[in-house]
This record gives C-alpha cells, structure tokens and sequence, in this order.
C-alpha cells in the first residue's frame, strides 16, 4: 500500500496527528503495534489535563501545555468525550514549599496560564476539607481539568477512520528504508510505503527514529504506579490535588477521575525494560504514603486496582517535535511525558501545520469533525431507554451488572472504525468489568459475544492481544 | 405499570425456594425476575454434589437441586421472567427491570424478596504485585468456562484462597487433566468446608499451604508464574521465603461479598459484619415488606441452609400481604467473644416459632462452651469441639423461651474456653 503520511503508534498523540491529517487530502495510515488504540502510556497516565505552569520558560513543553489545555474542552465536547474542568491545586506543607508555590505562579504568569492565584490555608480547607490540616497554602489553577485519556484516544481513532484514515493494527515497524519519494515500512504485517513518516511510537519513538538513522532521540523509561478507588471514595478530592515538585516529576497527586473515582500516584523509577509494566509492592507503598501526606484519610478498602504505565522521559526534558536532521520527510514526535496529554491536542495541530506546508496538501471541505456519540444506558432517563431499546432490543440485554451496560453498547463498540477486538478493549470502551466484581461475571460474557462477532471461537478471543488468551481447548 | 403481590428479585435457590413457599401460603400473583437466562442461580454451574443432603437427606448435584425448585415452581401459577435485569426498587416498591423482549418494565409489589445473591472477592481488593497477564481470575469465573462454556482456562493451576469454590474448583480442574500446583491460604485455618478440604485437595494430593499468600505475578501476555511467600502472624510476607511456580492461572477464592447495591438504593439497613441486610426472624428487612435470604442476607456454604432460610422469607411476605406479620421485633442478637455475627439481628417476642440464630465464628475455636445469654441468664450451653469460620452454626432458640424474655432483651451468642 502507498501512503501520504504513515503514523507510527496509536497512542493519544498518534491518534490525534491522525485525526488533524483526515482535515486534509493526504492519505493517511495509522499503524498500531498492539490489538488495539491506547496500549501504551496512553492506557496509563494520571489523565490530568495540566493548568501548565509547570514546565520552564521557553519550552515546547510550556508553549504546547497551554494550548492544549486552551483546546482540550471544546475537543472532548466535539468527539463526545468526558472531560470536567474541576482545576488543580499545588499543596505546600512548609514555607520553603510555599516559596515554591510563589515560584510556580510566576512562571505560571510567564509562561502565558490565565486564572492562577495563591491560596492561604483556610481557602484551600474550604475548598478541599479533606486536605490534610498541615498545609500551609497552594497555588489554584482554575483552567486544569481531568480526562480520560484512552477514549479521547479511542475517540481520536475513530474520527480519523471514519474520515478516511486507515487503522491497521497489530502491525509492528521492523525496519525503514528509504525509498525515491519517501520511505518504505517493513512492518510485522507487510510493506508499507510512504511519502512521509510521523514518528509518535511513545517510549519507542528512538528506536523508531534509529531506523532511518536518526539516534539523536534518548529516552528513558520512567515507571509511575497508580491505585483507583471505587467511586465510594470519590468524595475525598474535588480539584486534582498535586504535591510540590521534584527532579523527578510532580510528585504524587490525588485526583478524582471523569468516572466518580479516585486516582493517586504516580512513582517514578527508571527502568531498562520498555515493556515492563509491573507493578511492585515498594512502588504501590511509596504511593500510599505520599498521597496519605495530601489527603490522610485515605485506605487501601476501597482499591479497585492498581497499575504502572512508563512515561518516556528524553534526556533533554522537552518535547522532541519536528522534522528529523536526516531527512525532512520524517518527523519526529517524541519525549511525549508529562504533560503529553494536556499538550496533545496542540501537539496535533503543530504537526498538522508542519506538514500542511511541506505537502502543500489542501483541505477537505468535508470533513466531519465529530463522532456519533456513544450510547451509555446507564446515564439514560426511562424515556430514553424505552425509545432506544424500542429501536433495538440488544440495549434491553443487560451484560455489565455493576456498571449496567448494554450488550448493544459491546457491538457498539465492536462494531465501531477502529473498533473493540479484545477484553480490554471492550472495557475501555464501555466500561464492562470495570465495576465492583472486575468482570467476575461478565467477563465470560464478553468473550462470548466477541467469539460470535468476530466470527472466531471463544479460545481465540484475547484479553488484550497477543498471546493474552484466556481460555484452552475445549474440556474432554 | 403491573401490579403483583409480591416480587422476588433473583431465581437462584433462595428466590425459588421464598417464591414457593409465599405460593404454598396463599399469595396469588408472585413475579420471578432473574438476570441469567435460566432459573438455578449459580447453583447451574456447580456439578460437582454435595447438594441437599440437610433438606433432601439425598446427595445430589446443583443442577438437580435447582431442578427441585424450577420444576416445581413452573407448575403453579408463578411468574417467571429470565434474562431480565432489575435495575432499581423505589421508597414505595416499584420495582424497574430491564429486558430484550419486555423492554422497560415497572412493576408496583405490595412486598418484595431480595435475592440477588452474592459476588467473589476479586484482585484488586488484594493488591498483589506484578503483571496484568491474562490467566487470573476467580474461581468462580473459572467454574462458569469449564462448567457451561466447555472451555479449559488454565492448564497449570495455583490457587490463592482456600474457600469453597476453589477447593472445588481444584478438583475439577485435576479432573480435566490441568495439574493444580498448589491451594495458598493467607491464614492460619482455611475458609472452607472440612468436606472440601478433605474431597478435593487429600484426595488428590493438592498441598495447601497456610499463611501462604502469593505476593507477585509474572508473565506479559499469558501468565507465567507465580511468586509465594509465607506470612507472619501480622499476615505480613516473611523475606527469605519466597517462591516461584510456574503456571499459567491464578485462581482467587478470597471471599464472596452479598450483592447489595440494589439494596442500597432502596434504601435497606445493611449489616457491617456481614455486608448483608439486617433482618428479623422472618427475614424482613429494615424496610417494610422488603424481605431478604440466601447470599444476600449472609454468605452461605450450604444451599441446604438457603433453601431453610429462604422458605421463612417468602412465609414472612405471605403474612405481610395478608396483613398478619407483627412488626417490629424489639428483641437483639449481638455476637461477643470470638462469634462474628449473629443472623436474625432482631426477632419479635411473640413470633409463632422456634427461631434458630445463625452465626459464623472468627477464628477456629477448640473445645468451648457457646453460650446464648439475656443479661445474667444463660438461655442455652452447648460443648462444642470445634468450630472453625468456614462452617456456618446455629442454635435454636425456643418460642416459649422467647416469649418469656423482656421486651428490649438482647440476646449474647458467646464462647468461652473450656
């Protein structure tokens, strides 16, 4: 197949590159490694939306930061994603911290954050009473949301798809070689040639860019674990409740989710292996501790899981966004951590501009910018439901008990551009086996109807691609 | 909107069993709604017997005990819907289902059986370290894919927990040729039945390990292996004594929670021992006219005991429609010294029968004495030789003993060592 444009990686910033391209003429392919969107740093962040005074004067990091924050409403509301600006707060427990807090709201100011102030203790109890009694003050940032980072992803694919994009998965890059005009992608499922190449494979876009001999990208693998929390405990934050800085990242924060539930974490240790997503128990403990400093009256009762994600730390610390110095059809997206997702949204529209002038490509008068969005029956009122399961009766078959889904929002999902083809997938996407019982009793059920949808039987279906099957051959 | 006398949430053994016995006592219009597309409950995947030797003084297996109460229970005149989804039950019991052929439905019951059973403990409840492979899961789920599916999920087979689903579930696994390396057990004591432990692990040569847990998982994919270690008596991992076994499934029989969110919303008082409902001696609830039984009220390991419990439920219904249940019940069962809980919380005085206190103990307790105590007077005294926390007991209280006892009495179920 030959292509305009070859993104490499699926993830948040993939996607959405993807999604901005579909704007214009140029064939488009997204190429996924995985069995599915969202697999890697994507699945697993603190899916916070940053104010964006964080990061230092002059960097891509703050300028993209910014913006993306600046976009991030309006683009979640167009791709019917859940997103809530519910702000942000930086605790200091010292005045040594609070000359800190003092700090981040200059270069705040700096770095162009509207809305940033300074609280004193008794504003920060008033609006968080769950915070601990030792803070001293902290900065408030009004324009910082949450998001959900793996349905803005999914959301993003889809998008693209449906405006011409192709999605190929499980489809892993081995090799590049340079071709007259452009490149050709050895890739784990055939050649692939394209005029141009868009690297945002995540933790691996070095070795990506290595490829066409590029090996001015270093990345290091930064591991962060994460608990959530039932929804019971939803109530202990508001705001997304961060702890001063450190060298190694924002520190441990505890925030409440787009679902009702309480996130905290991350670590942060550098590790060798880019696939190792482990979680240890020193890392959940670290965790626990620190986030008990912000909210002490946090407990573990209510853990629905834990998980770690990698965050690909470059070596510079700011992002590594433009055209590769070995060739200008190649560009790089890389060192996408924190805050790579509030930036992605701008991280997409830079990209998109960079190759709208080299390609000289035009824009589409019909592009949809929107995605049909998704049925969720548990948010319904009567008249909703009797009307919809009217129209259809598989919304009448309840699948998910805890999180009450539909079995017509699992072929929804299947049946979507860029659709569901795994366990995991169908979780992201609808939130069946995300409940209480953790697909206990649904989860059979899912395999089931992704068995007869996929037209391949039960001991083929995987939790999340690869060898992640979940059943042996039939019983004697 | 339908109108029934009574609506009973669930068709597993204790909806059946409350069903027919508000049908034997007279109600005339009685609902069924059950979420699985047959009646049985969970009682459809549980081949293995061991059933009904209590009620039926027969073995048989679960399949044929629910076919007792679904066979009969399709000759009356008692309505059944399957596949059908209660999703909410108002202040005044109007009762909001969902399914693929009826659509919405709301139904108006003058009383209600809750029966919705009860849920496995699962992972992330236990934080284990490690992997998000597939091949963990719990017994149960593993019990539905080679009982109903026909699929083997695993082929070698560790298990963390030692209740009887995954004793079970060790069993059936080795008889399906998987080898079962190991049944690890946090404490001291397991969970389970002696039967069990006996039946599906001595049997067949599976070690079980107590205060073993498994403290890291491995693999990427497909689970590789296991890491266990033993605990100390704070149930802490003792450093040094980690192991690795390979397999490729972890099974996690670590306790079974009452579904009670639909309970919840309707606004029902619920038991923080037991994470069931607080009822009185014909199972009513806090709530007027709600009743409750089976795993829902408490976590059972006998469906014998179910069925018992069940048939008082739908008794106590019958008597509510027909406006003869007394109210109230004024007298309280508390648990003290090593008993856990006590099942009724609360019984009238003047109820019309013996009534027997259900009740599990913390620990394993050798050679005691229990006692059921009102203030300074001793009601009952029994020996007993062993109790551990995986059997559930009882002890009967007579009604002419009731009636006699003061209106605010509060009974104290004990232990005391010998």
């Amino acid at each position: 197949m030959k292509y305009d444009v070859a993104v490499v990686g699926a993830g948040v910033v993939g996607a959405l590159i993807a999604r901005a391209l579909s704007r214009t003429d140029l064939h488009v392919v997204l190429l996924e490694k995985y069995n599915d969107v969202a697999m890697g740093t994507t699945k697993a962040n603190s899916a916070i939306v940053h104010g964006g005074f964080d990061a230092a004067n002059g960097t891509l990091k703050a300028k993209l930061n910014v913006r993306g924050t600046e976009l991030m409403p309006q683009l979640c509301e167009t791709l019917h994603v859940p997103y809530r600006n519910n702000g942000s707060l930086v605790l200091a427990f010292s005045e040594e911290e609070m000359q800190h807090v003092h700090a981040l709201y200059e270069r705040g100011l700096k770095n162009g954050v509207p809305r940033l102030s300074v609280l004193d203790k008794s504003a920060v109890l008033e609006l968080e009473p769950h915070v601990s009694g030792e803070v001293v003050g902290a900065l408030l940032s009004e324009t910082a949301g949450i998001v959900c980072p793996y349905e803005l992803t999914i959301a993003a694919a889809e998008n693209a798809v449906e405006n011409g994009v192709d999605f190929i998965r499980n489809c892993a890059v081995t090799a590049i070689e340079k071709a007259p005009d452009g490149f050709t992608l050895q890739t784990t499922c055939g050649a692939i040639e394209a005029a141009y190449i868009v690297n945002a494979a995540g933790i691996h876009s070095d070795d990506i860019a290595r490829m066409i001999g590029d090996d001015s990208i270093s990345l290091v693998a930064r591991k962060g674990e994460y608990y959530l929390l039932d929804k019971a405990y939803g109530y202990l934050a508001d705001h997304t409740i961060f702890q001063c800085p450190n060298k190694m990242g924002k520190g441990v924060l505890v925030t409440p989710t787009v679902d009702g539930n309480l996130l905290i974490g991350p670590s942060a240790l550098d590790v060798d292996d880019k696939e190792d997503v482990d979680t240890t128990a020193k890392g959940l403990q670290f965790v626990v501790e620190k986030a008990k400093r912000s909210v002490p009256e946090l407990n573990l009762r209510g853990a629905i899981t834990s998980f770690a994600g990698l965050r690909a730390h470059p070596t510079t610390d700011d992002f590594i966004i433009g055209f590769s110095e070995k060739s200008d059809r190649f560009v790089n997206v890389a060192g996408i951590e924190s805050p790579g997702l509030s930036a992605a949204p701008a991280i997409a529209e830079m990209v998109y501009e960079m190759l709208l002038e080299k390609t000289k490509a035009s824009e589409r008068v019909d592009f949809k910018p929107g995605r049909k969005a998704p049925v969720r029956f548990r948010n319904m009122t009567k008249a909703e439901r009797e009307a919809l399961i009217a129209k259809n009766k598989a919304y009448g078959r309840v699948i998910c008990r805890c999180e009450t889904i539909t079995e017509g929002e699992i072929l929804d999902a299947i049946h979507a551009p860029a659709g569901a083809r795994d366990v995991d997938g169908i979780k992201r996407r609808t939130r069946a086996g995300m409940g209480r019982c953790q697909g206990g009793f649904c989860g059979s059920k899912v395999v089931e109807i992704l068995s007869r949808e996929l037209g391949v039987p039960m001991n083929e279906i995987t939790k999340f691609g690869g060898n992640s099957k979940i059943l042996f051959e039939k019983t004697k | 909107m339908l109108q029934y006398d009574l609506v009973v949430v669930g068709g597993g053994p204790a909806g059946m069993a409350a069903a027919l016995q508000a049908h034997e006592d007279g109600v005339e219009k009685i609902l069924v709604l059950e979420r699985a597309d047959t009646l049985g409950g969970i009682l459809e995947q549980c081949i293995h017997t061991g059933f009904g030797l209590h009620y039926f003084g027969e073995e048989l297996s679960g399949p044929e005990y629910a076919a007792r109460f679904s066979e009969a229970l399709y000759k009356t005149n008692i309505d059944v819907k399957v596949d059908t989804m209660v999703l909410d039950i108002s202040a005044d019991n109007v009762v909001t289902a969902v399914n693929n052929f009826d659509g919405l439905l709301t139904v108006k019951a003058a009383a209600v059986v809750l029966a919705m059973g009860c849920r496995e403990r699962p992972r992330g409840a236990l934080s284990i370290a490690g992997s998000r492979a597939s091949g963990i899961m719990t017994a149960g789920t593993a019990q539905k894919y080679v009982n109903i599916d026909g699929y083997m999920p695993g082929k070698t087979v560790v298990i963390l927990g030692s209740g009887d689903i995954g004793l079970i579930m060790a069993r059936r696994m080795t008889l399906e040729g998987a080898k079962v390396k190991a049944v690890c057990e946090l404490m001291p004591y397991s969970g389970g039945l002696t039967r069990n432990i006996v039946q599906c692990l001595e049997d067949f040569g599976i070690p079980l390990r107590l205060s073993c847990t498994v403290i890291q998982t491995h693999g990427k994919e497909r689970l590789e292996g296991v890491t266990v270690a033993n605990v100390d008596e704070h149930l802490q991992p003792i450093p040094g004594t980690e192991e690795y076994i390979p397999c490729d499934t972890l099974m996690l029989s670590v306790g079974l929670i009452p579904e009670n969110e639909l309970s919840k919303s309707a606004g029902v008082a619920l038991d923080p021992v037991t994470n069931g409902l607080v009822v009185d001696e014909y199972r009513e609830t806090s709530k007027k006219g709600v009743f409750a039984c089976g795993n829902v009220l408490q976590v059972h390991d006998l469906v014998d005991y179910v069925t018992e419990e069940s048939k008082l439920a739908g008794a106590g219904a019958a008597k509510f429609i027909r406006g003869e249940k007394p109210a109230g019940g004024t007298v309280t069962t508390v648990g003290e010294n090593g008993v856990r809980y006590v099942v009724p919380q609360r019984i009238n005085r003047a109820t019309d029968k013996d009534v027997k206190l259900y009740f599990r103990v913390g620990r394993v307790l050798e050679n005691v004495t229990l006692t059921v105590t009102c203030g300074e007077e001793t009601l009952i005294s029994r020996k007993k030789r062993k109790m551990t926390p995986g059997e559930m007991e009882y002890v009967t209280l007579k009604a002419s003993v009731l009636e006699k006892l003061p209106e605010d009495a509060k009974l104290v179920v004990s232990t005391k060592e010998a």
